[in-house]
């Protein structure tokens, strides 16, 4: 597999220039063709926003669902046939906002789905409200005096619920993103990769250089099985720090959803390859 | 000289048993109706109940007949109040003909005319060793009077028992003798004459209540996943197929939220698997967007709807016909859809099951909509055919040119899924060109959305005709569609006249082409349903411009019933 292979014959960005999404798309198809993981074994799934139109600019099969209801999808996608990888990505509003209920009990299910969340901390497709992730102050149209709620923090939420792998990365820094999203692919079970990236229209405070001066990698001395420490991490703010990038926790304990549902106990076929024996049902008619 | 008779019926006797939840009214119920079964009887049961888990008074009623019985009456022949104060529940269908069976300090109601024999079934119960038996008591005179063999009894109880405590088990069959041998001595003075012949066709038939044959119909139409929420009174189906998953190969999972459930039921069809949605009407409410999102991305889907009335929480366990135009009207946009609604069990398992093949060759969402009192009622039906043949999958597969949305004839374009074949299999909720990507092409739009109508025209074509019973010659005729029929049936069976039909719609949409014409030869239209507006007469006017000039509506919670349909149609026939 080669970078090319995830590309369209024809393809329509709508993105702004210098979106972070622009390189979050050069990333992904480098990571797949490392990967390799065919066109043809992918299922991509999204939801509504600016972010969960990558899909339809790569190269792969494409559910590209309702505003805030990717999770739903996926997880049935995945587990209808587990041989598929499955990644669902969408942004800040879609994940954390509308789809916030499925965000939590998709954790709570930890199915071998990656989900990525573009966090741009800002509506892009509805122009420019606050999100879920928006800062305290942030001044919207919406939000005039600026937002006074608390910022909705995925990973402490999805620390907190034990997911099996929560990370962080910065789409302006290439390498690490590319090191966490490989991670999160091949991690068995659900990874959250909440995912910086500049919002270069409708975001003018948390923009490349905001992210720069106020993001520090987790480094060595971070021990990701420590949950406490992870969650401690998670919790930071730029109110009292800066923003930690890497992988803030991994779960191998945790079974994996299709693991752990019998369907899957000794078999591995999609549902669709299984047949029904008609003899069953005759039995339990008869048993009435 | 011989004493008037305290209860005398011959052919079909309906039982009352009422009391408060959580004392053994189920119990007694599941009882009695095996053991009708088993000693040849045609049984009907039917159960209303409040929305709670102890306390309150539910009652049930258990029919039974030489001749098959599947109908509601308000009548009661013999009513057995399992606690104190619980008559009062159902005193408004309590007549001079009503025998009532109760504990001395049960009968506390003022009803002079009814009859009533006092059985102090806690005593006897004591006296074996536990007041717990005191149902069982009951079970064995029930099972007395009506001529039951006392050792098919004493054989079903320690069946029903195996395993348990020895103690338990000969305190029970205990019980059952001591009521049987009370009952059998109002059987010998001729107090009570209960004639019902058994029938051999019974014994080989089935005894299953309407989300049982909801769920086989699932089960025959391929279903391989459910993702729902717990919701009365659908929640039967869930469980249902929950517990034969392993069996049958069902992926179940309880899902956050009726969001989510609709959305992994159009995950899983996407990714080859049969998917079912089920819940209630606010339940459904919430599946809209999702099933807009079938209708944009042609995905198949199945949704079964369980009635209750509304709006909002309304009667959580009571019935009603009150959706009709929300599943007619559900989701935005436009795309075909088709509904079913069945009036018995075996239309319940076949419809379900067609439901299935349905939506997946026209890649339509289709619905099953029942309610409450179709979901707990039961009566014996012949046992259910099951096709030789595994189910035929309808999706192909993909070539490495494969467009999900190729524009075609007939505007059924071939259905590929993910990891099968060589090609990409793109969905979008977005408006979309032919691969399935999103697109701002108007042209293109307009095409789309002619090519998604187009299947509604094959729809057409594959309606299941309405059952028009018992005379193709009538003067008038009476619209009645889902759990009804058999209402309408009895009651119309009672008016004995030959110029009433009844023309019940277990398809409520699309509906006949035709559908005027049958109306032709009547004289007078009556249109019968649960619920306040006449939904189904208002739909039926638009399709066909025919106004139904009689309706009969009833929307307290409650089935109609035999005698009140009855009341009804004598009241429009003067």
């Amino acid at each position: 597999m080669e970078v090319k292979d995830y590309d369209m014959e024809q393809c329509d960005i709508a993105w702004c220039p210098g979106c972070g999404d622009i390189m979050i798309l050069k990333v992904l198809k480098e990571i797949l063709a490392e990967l390799q993981i065919a066109p043809e074994n992918l299922v991509m799934v999204s939801g509504i926003g600016q972010a969960a139109k990558i899909p339809h600019y790569l190269r792969c099969h494409t559910f590209n669902g309702l505003h805030g209801r990717a999770l739903s999808p996926a997880f049935a996608i995945h587990i209808a046939n587990p041989n598929l990888t499955v990644i669902a990505e969408s942004g800040d509003g879609d994940m954390y906002g509308e789809g916030g209920n499925h965000f939590i009990h998709t954790v709570r299910r930890n199915p071998n789905i990656t989900n990525i969340v573009h966090n741009n901390m800002v509506y892009g497709l509805t122009k420019g409200q606050a999100s879920p992730t928006s800062s305290r102050g942030f001044k919207t149209p919406v939000q005039v005096g600026g937002v006074i709620l608390e910022p909705f923090n995925p990973l402490a939420v999805a620390i907190a619920l034990d997911a099996s792998f929560v990370g962080r990365a910065f789409i302006g820094d290439q390498q690490q993103t590319k090191d966490i999203l490989k991670q999160a692919i091949t991690h068995n079970g659900y990874a959250l990769v909440d995912l910086f990236q500049p919002c270069v229209t409708f975001n003018k405070i948390n923009t490349y250089q905001w992210f720069k001066d106020n993001t520090y990698n987790l480094g060595q001395e971070h021990d990701p099985t420590d949950r406490q420490a992870a969650f401690a991490r998670a919790c930071e703010s730029c109110d009292t720090s800066k923003l930690p990038l890497g992988v803030f926790y991994t779960n191998s304990q945790k079974t994996p959803y299709h693991e752990a549902n019998s369907m899957y106990k000794t078999d591995y076929s999609p549902l669709w390859e299984r047949p029904r024996d008609q003899k069953k049902l005759k039995e339990l008619i008869i048993s009435f | 000289m011989q004493k008037e008779p305290l209860l005398q019926v011959t052919g079909d006797i309906s039982i009352v048993l009422c009391g408060q939840a959580g004392t053994g009214i189920q119990t007694v119920e599941q009882l009695l109706v095996r053991i009708f079964q088993r000693s040849g009887y045609h049984i009907f049961a039917t159960k209303e109940y409040m929305s709670r888990v102890r306390g309150g008074t539910n009652s049930t009623t258990i029919r039974v007949g030489s001749t098959p019985v599947q109908a509601l009456v308000d009548r009661i022949d013999l009513l057995i109040p399992l606690n104190k104060g619980s008559i009062g529940h159902v005193q408004h269908r309590i007549s001079s003909e009503t025998l009532i069976l109760c504990e001395p300090d049960h009968f506390d109601v003022d009803l002079p005319q009814a009859r009533h024999v006092e059985v102090p079934f806690t005593q006897i119960a004591e006296e074996i060793g536990n007041k717990l038996f005191s149902n069982i008591v009951a079970v064995g005179l029930v099972g007395a009077l009506l001529s039951v063999d006392l050792s098919l009894m004493t054989d079903f109880i320690r069946e029903r028992f195996a395993g348990k405590d020895e103690v338990l088990i000969s305190g029970n069959v205990q019980a059952l003798e001591k009521g049987y041998e009370i009952g059998i001595e109002q059987v010998r003075a001729k107090t009570v004459q209960i004639q019902i012949q058994p029938d051999d066709a019974v014994k080989d038939d089935m005894l299953i209540n309407g989300v049982e044959a909801v769920g086989l119909g699932t089960l025959a139409g391929g279903c391989n996943f459910i993702g729902a929420y717990p919701m009365s009174p659908s929640t039967g189906l869930l469980t249902f197929l929950a517990q034969h998953a392993d069996q049958f190969g069902v992926l179940v999972e309880q899902a956050e939220d009726e969001i989510a459930g609709i959305n992994m039921a159009l995950g899983a069809w996407y990714a080859g698997a049969r998917a079912i949605a089920s819940s209630s009407g606010g339940g459904f409410a919430l599946m809209t967007e999702g099933l807009s999102l079938a209708g944009m991305i042609e995905s198949p889907l199945v949704v079964h709807l369980a009635q209750r009335p509304g709006p909002a929480t309304g009667l959580p366990t009571r019935t009603g016909q009150e959706d009709l135009n929300l599943v007619l009207y559900a989701g935005h946009g436009e795309y075909p859809r088709a509904i079913f609604a069945p009036g018995t069990l075996q239309q319940a398992y076949d419809l379900t099951a067609r439901a299935f093949d349905l939506a997946d060759r026209y890649q339509i969402p289709v619905f099953v909509m029942t309610d409450q009192y179709f979901v707990d009622t039961y009566y014996n039906t012949p046992r259910f055919d099951v096709s030789e043949s595994d189910v035929e999958h309808q999706f192909v597969k993909t070539t490495k040119d494969y467009r999900r949305f190729a524009l075609t004839e007939d505007g059924l374009s071939p259905r590929g899924i993910p990891g099968h074949g060589d090609g990409l299999v793109v969905a979008d909720s977005d408006e979309h060109d032919e691969h399935g990507h999103i697109t701002e092409d108007l042209d293109i739009r307009v095409r789309m959305v002619n090519k998604r109508l187009a299947r509604g025209k094959l729809l057409n074509q594959e309606v299941i005709e309405p059952t028009l019973w018992p005379n193709k010659e009538f003067k008038s005729l009476v619209l009645c569609w889902g759990s009804t029929l058999p209402v309408v049936q009895e009651a119309l069976t009672m008016l004995a006249r030959d110029d009433i039909s009844l023309l019940h719609f277990a398809q409520v949409w699309p509906l006949p082409q035709n559908l005027k014409d049958r109306f032709a030869q009547a004289e007078k239209l009556i249109c019968l349903e649960g619920n306040a507006t006449g939904q189904f007469a208002v739909i039926v006017k638009q399709q066909t411009g025919v106004d139904i000039q009689e309706k009969i509506l009833k929307y307290n919670g409650l089935q109609f019933t035999v005698e009140e349909i009855t009341a009804s149609l004598k009241k429009i026939y003067g």
